[in-house]
């Protein structure tokens, strides 16, 4: 099982690592431009953190970093103790569910089974095994109806939750999800939040949907011109109209933070 | 319409829901009887004008076993048109000694060549037709990862199959902008805001690949696309699927010892 014994080690420590350490994490791109500067981030077993900024903030850059499909030019990263390395990264990506924003990407598959169990096939998982973990996932997300289907077939809201099944399936660690509300009709988002909220799992998830941060993450953090700028409780940072301005960050028109703490 | 629905993919337009064996025989076994018995019928000489009533016969058994109804056999036919133009034009074309057929002598070799490719056209068009209206293209897929084609070739087929319709969709969308805004295909003019379009599609289909890629490393993989164990053939799959090509192949030895 992917990271079921990472605590077990002979110094056993008395508190179980943080799920996700990024300390200190630099990034150029090739071309020069500088996307991260000095990221420290920690995220708890269990915890819900959301990472706010606006376009260009280095979001995804940052969340590509994650799971080692871009490489630091300084600091490094950390998930569940270990840190990821060239020869840790393989075993990482299992530990990591990233969830992209877009459902196309992420569907490669021509069956929705097929998709979710592309993970656990990859980790070497025996028949029956990945068969169980598919079914356990579909139901998690409420999608086991459409298994056999391909795909395109289904709505976004659909597709976005079966993403997030394809990611499920490998019992990750640590969830991330880049814009998990974007593009989705209203009833679609809240069912999306429902699944994510049962799931309990620990979870990143980058946004600039600020009302979908507060119902889901009791954490945020901003992320801007490559830096950490603050790191609060999602209900105190959303009524710091200041400190948003400051970052482009809006709340949408009619939503009153204040509402939150009632 | 929306994308959803515009969104389905060739391979499904084709495919024609069924329960016959033909629909229920596994994909590899499938494309392996249609490849031989298309061999033996290509390799039949085009005087042999009784092996070639037995392949009809064969054909049309097999659009009856598949259920297929004609209304959707012969207007897929279609695709034969330019082959029967060329063969059409053997006759014609052709040299050696000639017979006077109505008002035209045509040429003997010729009207030979030209009913030879004529019916073997027709034979392999009318298996691939019930070949791509009995199986669906992921079982296809399937197939050929069993025949061991190589996996590149299988996933970039796979793929192809996957996104056809999504970057159809996204061809639709850029249609529909420009013709919001006035514009209309005509003449050379337009071929610049074409080409530009083709160009913007390009860059972003290659860029939607990259994404894809990401994802696929996010998930463990290594270059090679992890599959479920298939279930083996089972033996009356596998009679069904031999006895295509054989009668071809006794049809093919009967007429052949008829002509020693």
């Amino acid at each position: 099982m992917a990271g079921c014994c990472v605590g077990l080690s002979v110094t056993s420590p008395p508190v179980p690592a943080p799920a996700l350490v990024v300390s200190g994490l630099g990034y150029d791109y090739p071309d020069g431009t500088t996307a991260l500067r000095g990221v420290d981030l920690e995220v708890a077993v269990g915890e819900r953190v959301a990472v706010l900024g606006p376009n260009g903030a280095g979001k995804t850059t940052l969340m590509l970093q994650l799971n080692g499909l871009l490489r630091p030019t300084s600091g490094q990263v950390s998930i569940g103790g270990e840190v990821l390395t060239d020869d840790s990264v393989r075993q990482i990506r299992q530990q990591v569910g990233m969830v992209f924003q877009d459902p196309d990407d992420q569907l490669f598959m021509p069956t929705v089974f097929d998709d979710v169990a592309f993970g656990p096939r990859n980790a070497g998982l025996a028949d029956d095994q990945v068969n169980q973990r598919v079914a356990l996932a579909l139901e998690q997300v409420g999608m086991a109806a459409v298994a056999d289907r391909p795909p395109h077939h289904l709505s976004l809201g659909q597709r976005r939750r079966v993403a997030i099944a394809t990611v499920l399936s490998m019992d990750p660690q640590l969830l991330v999800l880049d814009e998990p509300s974007s593009n989705l009709d209203p009833s679609s988002r809240r069912e999306v939040a429902e699944v994510l909220l049962a799931l309990g799992r620990t979870t990143v998830m980058v946004t600039h949907d600020l009302p979908y941060a507060a119902l889901l993450c009791p954490r945020s953090v901003i992320l801007s011109q490559g830096r950490i700028v603050a790191d609060q409780d999602t209900t105190d940072l959303l009524q710091n109209a200041d400190l948003l301005a400051r970052h482009r960050l809006e709340l949408p028109f009619g939503f009153d933070p204040a509402t939150l703490t009632a | 319409m929306g994308d959803h629905q515009a969104g389905h993919d060739i391979g499904e337009r084709l495919y024609v829901p069924g329960a016959t064996i033909v629909h229920r025989l596994p994909a590899h076994l499938k494309l392996l009887a249609a490849v031989t018995t298309i061999l033996v019928v290509v390799a039949t000489p085009p005087t042999w004008l009784w092996a070639f009533a037995g392949y009809a016969a064969l054909a049309v058994a097999l659009v009856a076993t598949a259920k297929l109804p004609l209304r959707v056999v012969v207007p897929r036919m279609v695709v034969e048109v330019p082959v029967l133009v060329f063969a059409l034009l053997l006759p014609i074309l052709g040299t050696g000694p000639r017979i006077a057929v109505g008002p035209l002598t045509l040429s003997q070799a010729g009207l030979w060549a030209g009913w030879g490719i004529i019916v073997k056209a027709t034979f392999g068009v009318v298996t691939s037709i019930v070949l791509a209206a009995t199986t669906s293209t992921n079982d296809m897929v399937a197939g050929l990862r069993r025949l061991r084609v190589p996996d590149q070739f299988v996933q970039i087929f796979a793929a192809m199959v996957r996104y056809v319709h999504v970057v159809g969709a996204e061809a639709r969308r850029m249609n529909r902008a420009r013709t919001a805004r006035g514009f209309t295909a005509k003449g050379p003019r337009s071929w610049s805001v074409l080409g530009q379009s083709l160009g913007t599609l390009f860059i972003r289909s290659y860029e939607r690949g990259e994404r894809v890629h990401l994802a696929m490393l996010s998930r463990g993989y290594t270059g090679a696309m992890p599959t479920a164990p298939a279930a083996p053939d089972s033996r009356s799959q596998l009679m069904w699927a031999v006895s295509f090509p054989a009668v071809a192949a006794v049809v093919w030895l009967v007429v052949a010892s008829g002509y020693r």
